[in-house]
């Protein structure tokens, strides 16, 4: 076999991980998340408030935040219903979390071969759960315009500051979700394209690839 | 004091500090209310109504004199009535005329995310400037006394101004020009305390044992100022804080957690970075990548085998 042969085989071998259907809701999502991020940021610290220009000022930034935080919270309510299945905590992930280190420094060899998602993956999935159910609640109470005066005015205060703590805490975890999409080539490829290549499966997620090597050969 | 109201000490969501070298020499202005000498005419209520172009809306009579019931984007002062039954079991109404206090360190102001829609001016007055309001209520959550209202129909938040704008030009707030009896009083703030002072040994003097003066230090002091007769417990006046403090949750959210959660993010952002440029991105090499092919047909070899 040839080498360029060799090559335009191994670029052709690439699998499904995500279906277009996945790609949409995810990117919707981040979209939402994007532009909630700017408005949200710009109302927190008063270094950012120019960031409310891009919602086209202080009082567009007030109108648009919140109703952009219920369709990101409808989204991802559908992502959690799609991918849920893929990230219950199993005992392998206990131990993978165990050689983080070896995770952080790329030695993967030494890792336990794992399914789909990794323990990383699946932590963010419920961090990212928390952090929405959070943001919505809060957010429905200090929602000014239609629902704060229905709630206690101490509940109002404990909720701006959870609002606060979640969305925080949301921005951290997607922070690091995005880097390690850079960080793991081919990651972003998944989720643009929707596929991988056999060698990404294969080495990252080692007992999801036996399973599609195996159905897709059953088939 | 002419111009000094135009002197800002602090703006609300400004990182830097706003011009400060003109400081009032006189000190900041007070305005004092004496609940003892109240008599519930609502005449300042009229006068702010007239000042400032409110018109609020009719309502209906609930039973009390509180008219209207609620302070509102239209109505920046309002009467608040109480009947108190003191331990001798006599009657005793108790009158105050609630609105703004003019916080010394406004919760409104540290809780508002839009830079310079409150600010603090050097004579002490707290001020909302609507232009630059965007609606969201921190200023509610902020104050520890209910006073910010917003309006349903711009959005945007309301309260007694102290009448900045009178303040400005050497006159008194409208309010206190119109009551009938004194019991609105204004001046410099060691004007006004020095006033209190004599108010409070005269009420002493006539039995009012607790009488006091209301200048709550959990806000820095205010710039509205009360003689009170139960200066010992000021809920009696329709639910005035005893002891008003901008809420520690607010404190948090407005103090800490700002910093420190931008800075965490950036440094989440950084760590990244320098991840990417000391240990480097995780790849497949090509010989995994061959390796896999390779598993995959020899899994798809032996099913064919299998099959055969």
């Amino acid at each position: 076999m040839s080498e360029q042969k060799k090559a335009s085989q191994i670029e052709s071998a690439q699998i499904t991980r995500y279906t277009a259907d996945d790609r949409s809701f995810h990117w919707a999502t981040a979209i939402c998340f994007i532009l909630l991020v700017i408005s949200g940021l710009a109302l927190f610290h008063p270094s950012l408030f120019w960031l409310s220009n891009v919602l086209g000022g202080g009082q567009w930034t007030r109108i648009l935040h919140p109703f952009i935080g219920i369709l990101m919270f409808a989204l991802f309510v559908v992502l959690v219903y799609r991918f849920w299945h893929h990230n219950l905590i199993e005992p392998v992930d206990k131990q993978w979390m165990k050689q983080i280190k070896d995770v952080i420094n790329n030695r993967e060899e030494n890792l336990p071969h794992i399914g789909r998602y990794n323990a990383g993956q699946k932590i963010l999935f419920f961090v990212l759960i928390f952090c929405m159910v959070g943001l919505l609640l809060s957010g429905l109470v200090i929602w000014r315009a239609y629902f704060s005066w229905v709630f206690p005015i101490e509940l109002i205060r404990f909720s701006a500051l959870l609002h606060a703590f979640c969305a925080f805490v949301l921005i951290t975890s997607i922070i690091v979700h995005i880097y390690a999409a850079i960080w793991v080539k081919g990651s972003i490829g998944a989720m643009v394209r929707g596929t991988v290549s056999l060698g990404w499966a294969r080495k990252h997620h080692r007992l999801w690839f036996d399973e599609v090597v195996k159905t897709s050969k059953e088939k | 004091m002419p111009l000094q109201s135009l002197d800002i000490k602090r703006m609300s969501a400004t990182t830097v500090p706003p011009p400060s070298v003109r400081e009032p020499i006189t000190g900041t202005v007070a305005k004092l209310i004496d609940t003892t000498k109240c008599i519930g005419c609502k005449a300042c209520q009229t006068a702010c109504m007239e000042w400032n172009d409110l018109r609020d809306e009719v309502g209906e009579n609930h039973g009390t004199y509180d008219n209207p019931r609620d302070m509102s984007e239209h109505s920046w002062t309002v009467m608040r009535f109480s009947e108190y039954e003191n331990p001798n079991g006599n009657l005793e109404w108790l009158i105050r005329k609630d609105g703004c206090m003019h916080c010394e360190d406004p919760g409104c102001l540290k809780a508002c995310p839009a830079p310079g829609a409150i600010v603090q001016y050097a004579n002490g007055i707290v001020d909302f400037q609507e232009e630059n309001c965007i609606g969201c209520g921190y200023c509610v959550s902020g104050c520890p006394f209910d006073v910010p209202r917003i309006s349903k129909k711009d959005n945007r938040a309301y309260k007694c101004t102290l009448c900045s704008d009178r303040v400005a030009v050497g006159q008194e707030p409208a309010c206190v020009k119109s009551c009938p009896t004194g019991a609105i009083v204004f001046g410099t703030k060691e004007d006004m305390k020095h006033h209190a002072e004599e108010r409070i040994t005269d009420l002493k003097s006539r039995g009012f044992d607790q009488a006091g003066l209301y200048d709550p230090t959990g806000v820095g002091g205010t710039h509205v100022m009360y003689v009170l007769h139960h200066a010992d417990n000021p809920s009696l006046y329709h639910g005035l804080p005893n002891k008003p403090r901008i809420s520690p949750m607010v404190g948090i959210w407005k103090g800490l957690s700002k910093p420190l959660a931008v800075a965490s993010m950036a440094a989440a952002a950084f760590i990244g970075f320098f991840h990417y440029t000391r240990i480097g991105p995780n790849e497949v090499s090509e010989k995994e990548e061959q390796e896999a092919v390779d598993e995959a047909n020899s899994v798809n070899s032996a099913e064919e085998t299998h099959h055969e």
